[in-house]
């Protein structure tokens, strides 16, 4: 008996060990082709943009020999596969290049300035959700009441009002003309002195020197631009929050509940929330994935030095490094939070964790 | 009741309000937020700035770092630009053939590390230069330096004299005005040796070290009233006063710029004073500046023209008729008024104002009726239909639009392309555009620039050496080019200008460059700066007379 029944477990367990290696393994090729085409696509855009690199970096004045010499040192004069097979190796190695404008590795000016751009985004999502789930449940409940008209209108306007015009709108009012926040940047120019990042994160780097008055100060410049944010993002969320509630309020277990007597709250925030808790996550995750690519147009009227400056201003100059090394990160970002929704899905969704 | 269960169901909104306001009130801070007394703080795009070697820097915003944070032999008399002043050297010398510049060095003098400045550093600095050979290097190049007679041709004689020696006896103001450029900036040889990297000698770079190249990218081994403290790409510069400066020390300990891009935000920041000085206002905060009683405006006319040009290779644009027909065609009066107001004002010649031997003439208006009889001389009687390079920021968007139209009304058809800055540029640089709107700038404070530039070709085959602005619209002009060279060697000033003047003349009736407006930089400054001012090139900017009360 026991000869004939030990294989078994063993099976079982080598067959379970072989599903998550096979689970792993076409995960990483899934993770790797992309990379792969995300840096081909952006690398031979950037080749076929019609503007000379040469020129970013030498200027329009340069004389014809040191042009040809620097068209040379960045190996502009190889065939196009080449160059990209030469990148593709240094980025194997670690190596994202040097990027032409700021003249540093361009994985050390990504590290300055994304950590600027996810302080923003982060805060701006949790602003947009703070505010749009409630929202959203709300203008569901009470379905064409007053109520849900004016969280469509809300919402309306931070689809199409454009966020430039209304970014220098709320510095005008809450900056120039009442004084509750501070302007554009990341602080004042009092700390340049006495601030030492650490994270890059600064309102943590602020929590780790105990220094209250730059935590201060530092709120004071993130509300506006994350408020603003979490303005377009709470939008979305709310739309969406509203069609998922009247899904789930419109189900028989909603009518189950109430007819065994549980509160009106219970039903809604206990059961029918819960459940459309799935479809949005998905929706929050994207909205901050694409946040964390950096608002271009915020970081513009703010003064803000974040990510989506960086690779525009890199992009405007045929900086192809800069936008490489950009690429990937945002790429990375995507595939990151797209797991952790998975994760999250298995967490709040019972269902799918078998 | 209802009320009730409205609390309870919408509790996390109100807390979410609640702690937003929280967020608000306590970041409050006051209306007005001053910078400290003993601080500049300015607003300024400085996103050009790629480098602070000034072996290689060639940009506008870069210049003003370099300009008040180096010293160099001779500097650029603001007061009057047809000038020089001294620098690091106190005197010179010219010898009686125009080949031999003698400089004496100012005595006792130190760099801002306290080492002293000596004739070797110029000496060094200038076979820097010459050898790293990076952009701006043929400013000194174009007198004869070469990496193989340098330790000749730019020699320390002792401590103090330093003698330069040039190739052909040009006009001494010619030479004087190059030295002032910032590639002629005096580097303190002891410090930027001491970060020197060494190399292994190759065919493509002869020499075993780098002379301190990586190192001087982003640091600062200067005499300038001011130190390069800090520079942080497309975010910050701060510059902090010299204390070694030889010169009358500046009234501010701090100079800070900050990167805003955006006028709009600028023109904020400058009102609810976070920034003393706003460096990059358009027309209409400009204006709202102006109005307000707690700002004051300077502005200076700078070494910058905007021109149209028409690319000879097009057969149409290559009429002589055709191009004067053009100069008809552009409505001044109204670019004037409207478009750049205040920060540019029409210019025709291609030297700028301010410059030696700069001709001031505006001769053309709108005119579409004489446009038209030119078209028609031309043969082009039902007009003719060209393509617009047109890069998309303002005012050149604007100007090239206004042009469209009244062009149109002279049979002119004019299709704008429009693209990124140095999408244009390259298409220009290849020669493939039919009109192209460009603006430039002069590479030192010395009328040859724009004349090299506008007024010279010396070969105008598809892959010449030199690609000048006339080389660049196919304008094929051998006697132009000579005459261009002979100012170079007129050792008379006066006669130097009046060469200049005859050029511009020529230019003005038959070149295929349409001159519209000379920039004018203009700042926005808070009421209690005293002494900020601007000058003719960004290099000559200076920060050491300015103080706050």
């Amino acid at each position: 008996m026991s000869t004939a029944d030990a294989p078994v477990p063993a099976r079982r367990a080598n067959r379970r060990a072989w599903a998550i290696f096979r689970a792993v393994s076409s995960f990483l090729v899934i993770v790797l082709t992309t990379y792969l085409g995300l840096l081909a696509v952006t690398f031979f855009i950037g080749r076929v943009v019609p503007i000379d690199p040469v020129l970013a970096i030498v200027g329009d004045r340069a004389p014809a020999h040191v042009i040809e010499r620097v068209r040379q040192e960045m190996g502009l004069n190889l065939p196009y596969y080449q160059q990209f097979i030469l990148y593709v190796k240094g980025v194997l190695h670690g190596d994202f290049g040097t990027s032409v404008l700021t003249t540093n590795p361009v994985m050390t000016d990504i590290r300055r300035v994304f950590p600027a751009t996810m302080e923003l985004a982060t805060v701006g999502t949790i602003i947009g959700a703070a505010f749009g789930i409630p929202l959203g449940v709300l203008a569901a409940v009470r379905r064409g009441s007053l109520a849900d008209q004016l969280v469509r209108i809300v919402g309306l306007i931070g689809y199409s009002v454009p966020i430039f015009w209304l970014g220098l709108l709320a510095l005008l009012v809450f900056y120039a003309k009442l004084g509750w926040t501070s302007g554009p940047g990341r602080m004042d120019v009092v700390f340049e002195y006495t601030f030492t990042p650490v994270t890059g994160f600064f309102l943590i780097d602020a929590i780790i020197n105990r220094d209250w008055a730059a935590f201060r100060d530092i709120v004071s410049h993130l509300i506006l631009p994350a408020s603003l944010l979490g303005y377009f993002s709470m939008a979305y969320i709310s739309r969406m929050t509203r069609s998922f509630m009247l899904n789930e309020l419109q189900q028989e277990y909603i009518v189950a509940a109430r007819a065994k007597g549980l509160s009106e709250t219970r039903i809604i925030w206990g059961h029918a929330l819960r459940n459309a808790a799935v479809p949005l996550v998905t929706v929050i995750a994207l909205s901050y994935a694409g946040l964390l690519e950096g608002s271009v147009l915020t970081e513009t009227v703010f003064a803000w030095p974040g990510l989506g400056l960086y690779i525009t201003n890199s992009l405007q100059n045929a900086d192809m490094n800069a936008v490489l090394g950009g690429t990937i990160v945002i790429g990375s970002v995507f595939i990151a939070i797209n797991l952790l929704s998975d994760v999250l899905y298995r967490m709040l969704d019972p269902r799918t964790r078998s | 009741m209802a009320m009730a269960r409205l609390n309870m169901r919408f509790r996390p909104l109100l807390a979410g309000a609640a702690l937003s306001l929280l967020l608000v009130s306590g970041g409050a801070a006051p209306a007005f937020a001053a910078t400290p007394a003993d601080t500049l703080v300015q607003a300024w795009a400085i996103d050009d700035t790629i480098t602070l070697d000034p072996a290689e820097s060639f940009e506008l915003t870069p210049a003003e770092f370099i300009g008040n944070a180096y010293d160099m032999l001779v500097r650029l008399d603001i007061d009057d630009t047809t000038k020089v002043k001294p620098g690091i050297a106190e005197s010179w010398e010219i010898s009686d053939d125009g080949l031999t510049y003698t400089f004496k060095l100012k005595p006792g003098i130190k760099f801002a590390s306290g080492n002293p400045i000596t004739a070797e550093d110029v000496a060094w600095s200038f076979e820097r230069v010459v050898k790293l050979d990076k952009s701006p290097a043929f400013i000194l190049t174009q007198f004869g330096l070469t990496a193989d007679n340098v330790s000749e041709t730019a020699k320390a004689v002792d401590d103090t004299t330093f003698v330069f020696t040039v190739d052909k006896p040009y006009a001494p103001s010619f030479v004087l005005n190059c030295l002032t450029a910032t590639v002629g900036a005096v580097l303190d040889k002891k410090l930027v040796m001491e970060h020197a990297e060494a190399k292994t000698p190759s065919d493509d770079y002869k020499y075993d070290t780098d002379f301190g190249y990586g190192w001087m990218k982003t640091n600062y081994a200067g005499s300038g009233p001011f130190k390069i403290r800090d520079w942080r790409a497309n975010e910050i510069v701060v510059l902090e006063r010299n204390d070694n400066y030889y010169g009358e020390k500046p009234a501010l300990n701090r100079v800070i710029y900050r990167h805003v891009k955006e006028s709009a935000t600028q023109r904020l920041m400058l009102e609810a004073g976070d920034v003393d000085v706003a460096r990059n206002l358009e027309p209409g905060d400009y204006d709202a500046v102006q109005k307000n009683a707690d700002l004051i405006t300077t502005d200076a006319p700078k070494g910058t023209v905007y021109y149209i040009s028409l690319n000879q290779k097009n057969e149409a644009l290559a009429k002589p008729e055709v191009r004067e027909a053009f100069k008809y065609l552009v409505d001044y009066d109204a670019i004037g008024a409207t478009l750049i107001k205040g920060i540019g004002e029409i210019h025709q010649t291609y030297q700028v104002k301010g410059v030696l031997g700069a001709l001031d003439s505006n001769p053309y208006k709108l005119d579409v009726a004489k446009a038209k009889e030119l078209l028609e001389k031309a043969g082009l009687k039902d007009g003719l239909s060209v393509t617009f390079d047109v890069r998309n920021t303002q005012p050149v968007t604007g100007i090239a639009e206004s042009f469209q139209q009244t062009a149109a009304q002279a049979g002119v058809k004019i299709e704008i392309i429009p693209g990124d800055g140095k999408q244009t540029l390259t298409k220009y640089r290849a020669r493939n555009h039919d009109l192209y709107i460009g603006q430039w700038g002069m590479d030192y404070w010395d009328p040859n620039t724009n004349a090299d530039a506008f007024t010279s070709n010396p070969d105008n085959s598809d892959d010449a050496a030199v690609k000048s602005l006339a080389w660049r619209n196919a304008w094929d002009i051998p006697e132009l080019t000579e005459q261009v060279k002979a100012a170079l060697l007129e050792r008379d000033n006066d006669k130097r200008a009046e060469l200049y003047q005859k050029l511009q003349e020529e230019a003005l009736d038959s070149s295929p460059f349409v001159m519209i407006y000379q920039q004018i930089e203009v700042a926005g400054v808070r009421g209690n700066v005293k002494g900020y001012r601007l000058g003719p090139s960004f290099d000559s900017n200076p920060l050491a007379p300015v103080s706050k009360d």
